[in-house]
């Protein structure tokens, strides 16, 4: 048996590339790939946790979690080519018209 | 039943969700990128099974895999992938991004050695839970204890749709 701790590791492994793929990425699609990454390393954690205290609270958890992340996905992808439509760039150092 | 969680299939499918996932932050092309990222997904999915989890694992397969990510490659083939490809894929903030990972690792580091309650847990045999009534006890809990955030998720899920139509719409 894999131990728990081992999940965690790999969910915080996760998380993390997502994190410093947003920090460092500029195409808005690849920046919105990197937030599913850090939904889904949150998510392993959530159904490890649920294995180990055997509660199944952490899988309806996750269930909820990716019916966020739908809409979300849904909407995000709107508003990109709705800024793509606009702004004919996917660049997001480019789209700064509330800069001063 | 005998358990098939192996420690085999477990280092197999997390360093294929490793591979995944440093290839979606690494590759200069979005296709490529959320190619990467399916990989990455299936993988989880395996892991979801391994953790006595079938129904999650499902779900991730058909809505994430199968939903989501079409929906990706649907835009990234609707906007004009030559055109973004020859702008700048990386900024320049390697130091924040950097600091930021640095900092969020040793974040985990600490918690992860530090939590005395984590520790009692390696040690304690994972729970085996049922896997034939997995999807029934989930429908259990989600129209029993969670039934109000079930309604909220479906209205979520309702305002996704017409805020989607609403924005990627030319004209209304």
């Amino acid at each position: 048996m894999v131990p728990i701790s081992y999940y965690l590791v790999l969910s915080g492994i996760l998380f993390g590339c997502g994190v410093v793929g947003f920090l460092i990425k500029r195409n808005i699609i690849s920046i919105f790939m990197s937030i599913e990454l850090m939904l889904n390393g949150v998510n392993l954690s959530f159904v490890a946790f649920a294995a180990q205290w055997h509660a199944l609270s952490g899988q309806v958890f996750v269930f909820l979690v990716m019916v966020v992340a739908a809409a979300e996905a849904a909407v995000g992808l709107a508003i990109i080519i709705a800024v793509y439509r606009n702004r004919e760039t996917l660049n997001v150092d480019q789209v700064n018209l509330l800069k001063l | 039943m005998t358990p098939v969680a192996t420690p085999f299939f477990f280092y197999l499918l997390s360093g294929l969700a490793l591979l995944g996932g440093i290839l979606v932050i690494t590759r200069k092309n979005a296709v490529h990128s959320a190619l990467a990222l399916i990989l990455t997904l299936l993988a989880l999915a395996g892991l979801y099974l391994m953790l006595y989890a079938p129904f999650v694992a499902g779900v991730q397969i058909i809505l994430y895999a199968g939903g989501i990510m079409v929906l990706f490659l649907f835009v990234i083939m609707l906007v004009s992938i030559e055109k973004s490809q020859r702008e700048d894929q990386f900024n320049k903030q390697w130091i924040g991004g950097l600091v930021g990972a640095v900092a969020l690792g040793a974040l985990f580091v600490r918690v992860f050695v530090r939590s005395k309650a984590l520790h009692d847990l390696t040690g304690m045999p994972m729970a085996q839970l049922p896997e034939q009534s997995n999807t029934q006890e989930i429908a259990v809990y989600l129209y029993g204890n969670y039934m109000l955030a079930f309604e909220i998720a479906s209205l979520l899920l309702l305002v996704a749709i017409i805020g989607a139509v609403v924005m990627a719409k030319k004209r209304i």
